[in-house]
């Protein structure tokens, strides 16, 4: 079972939380152009490696937050402090 | 020797029943299946990827457009990802007229796969299940079977009596949580020995001189004339392709990496819309016979099939978190058991002799994303997510129409990759996969 780091519920088994995928920064809707919003909609960059995501602590605080995760190697490093706004955009 | 292509190859040792009681009284040994040979400096056309996708696009550029100076180049042995590591099933019941049409020419090639490649692939066509548990399934059942019929494809709704007929392992009682309300019924659907089916491509694709390298990693794709570094990304083209084993230059380069494909596409400063999640499987000890279909239940995220040698082949959703890790987990087996359970209280007593894992290379709509990219001379077979290995045969041979020809075949016009600049998804969520 992975153990997600919650910044304010502590260590989570996986399965208590919901995955919001790559956190990118949303661009500005009223200044994007299309091929600016499809690509912040579709295109991932997936890598084998660090990567930062979101994550929704659905079963605990129900807060979103990001965090940095080894895709290869399921490590977890950089978690935000409890109050951290960072990322979690999702 | 037969002349193909215009190079002088041996002739194919044909299998047959003869040969093998031949050889199995003299006590002989086989023949190596495929060549290794050293990589050249140059080819016509590079596939990155030696699973059935990239085997089989190699083939067909072969043996359709005569462009035999081909190199298939996988880091690790052919067939090692997801070609060995799905649960073989095929079917053409999907839910878009699009979907419909291209797996059915799929089914329609494995049914001629054996004669034409020369090799048992076991292809039992034993009828194909999708059970619905509630209403809503159930509409998306008789959506289903609509467009399948009007496409063609043998595929229809019954009710749970018909369901015990045909399958009577499965309990069709109101007794579980989700009672069997009806199924998706597909006659043509079944399971194919998957190792074959990649060992039968490379066979036929080595005999007419494509190269086959394993433990050849690509470690960079060299692009000129790209708006990004290095000459890579749109309005550039490919020059060749660097690996551990030396430099090659070649004007095509066909990525058929499955879960890598980001990583590949990276290299020439492509970015995909497609994320790797693990998808895991686990197989029972083997048993007398006693389920005659493939049983698939998308509300309890497992299918289920006998192999001939008479274990349970299980599979699921793919893993909720993107993962290049192909570790199987705990939770995954429990959560397993108990759906299996609920279709088939009969098996409780089986045992899991052992579970594994795939990549899966997941697109937001659970299409594929096949053709041409914004790189001149480099194509992509990709977005395979959980129905890459049904797609093989038609897929590499509409890849290697539209290498060898440089235009977009019909069949697959619509799983180009421009469909997300464009807004026309091809969903096929409803119909492709287990777990939603």
């Amino acid at each position: 079972m992975l153990l997600v780091p919650c910044p304010n519920c502590g260590p989570r088994n996986s399965t208590d939380l919901r995955y919001g995928g790559e956190s990118h920064a949303r661009p500005d809707p009223n200044t994007a152009s299309p091929s600016e919003w499809r690509a912040y909609l579709y295109l991932r960059d997936n890598p084998a490696g660090w990567l930062r995501e979101n994550w929704y602590c659905a079963s605990g605080c129900r807060r979103w937050f990001s965090i940095e995760r080894n895709t290869a190697t399921n490590e977890f490093r950089d978690p935000p402090l409890p109050g951290d706004k960072r990322g979690g955009a999702a | 020797m037969a002349a193909i292509g215009g190079r002088l190859r041996r002739r194919p040792p044909r299998y047959s029943a003869a040969a093998l009681a031949w050889k199995g009284l003299r006590g002989e040994s086989w023949p190596r299946v495929w060549r290794d040979c050293d990589l050249k400096r140059s080819y016509d056309a590079v596939v990155i990827g030696g699973g059935v996708h990239g085997l089989a696009t190699a083939y067909y550029l072969a043996r359709d457009h005569g462009m035999t100076d081909v190199a298939v180049l996988d880091k690790a042995y052919l067939g090692s990802g997801g070609s060995g590591r799905n649960t073989a099933i095929v079917r053409s019941n999907y839910l878009t007229p699009e979907g419909v049409a291209f797996y059915d020419r799929s089914v329609h090639l494995y049914e001629q796969m054996a004669v034409e490649l020369n090799i048992n692939v076991m292809f039992s066509q034993r009828g194909h299940l999708t059970l619905a548990h509630s209403d809503a399934s159930l509409r998306t059942m008789h959506w289903r079977a609509e467009v399948n019929k009007l496409g063609g494809v043998n595929s229809s709704v019954i009710g749970p009596d018909e369901i015990k007929k045909e399958c009577p392992s499965l309990d069709t009682s109101d007794h579980p949580r989700y009672p069997i309300q009806g199924a998706l019924y597909h006659p043509p659907g079944g399971v194919v020995r998957h190792d074959a089916v990649v060992w039968g491509y490379a066979r036929a694709a080595d005999h007419m001189g494509v190269e086959m390298h394993q433990k050849t990693e690509v470690t960079d794709i060299v692009c000129e004339g790209g708006d990004g570094p290095d000459g890579k990304g749109a309005g550039g083209r490919v020059t060749g392709v660097r690996t551990n084993r030396g430099d090659i230059s070649t004007p095509i380069v066909i990525n058929c990496t499955a879960g890598w494909a980001s990583l590949i596409s990276t290299m020439a400063g492509v970015r995909l819309p497609i994320t790797t999640h693990p998808l895991q499987a686990a197989v029972t000890e083997p048993v007398k016979m006693f389920l005659p279909t493939v049983v698939v239940s998308g509300s309890l995220h497992v299918y289920v099939s006998q192999t001939d040698r008479g274990e349970l082949v299980f599979g699921a959703s793919v893993d909720p978190y993107a993962n290049y890790s192909v570790r199987g987990s705990l939770e995954f087996t429990e959560g397993l058991a108990g759906h299996v359970l609920e279709l088939m209280p009969g098996v409780s007593r089986m045992r899991i002799l052992r579970q594994w894992s795939g990549l899966c290379d997941m697109t937001p709509d659970y299409s594929p994303v096949m053709g041409f990219t914004p790189v001149d001379g480099f194509l992509v077979d990709v977005g395979w997510g959980t129905y890459g290995f049904k797609a093989a045969p038609v897929s590499g041979e509409q890849m290697a129409e539209a290498a060898a020809t440089g235009r977009t075949p019909k069949l697959i016009e619509a799983f180009a990759l421009s469909r997300f600049d464009n807004g026309e998804l091809v969903g096929e969520k409803g119909a492709a996969s287990v777990g939603h």
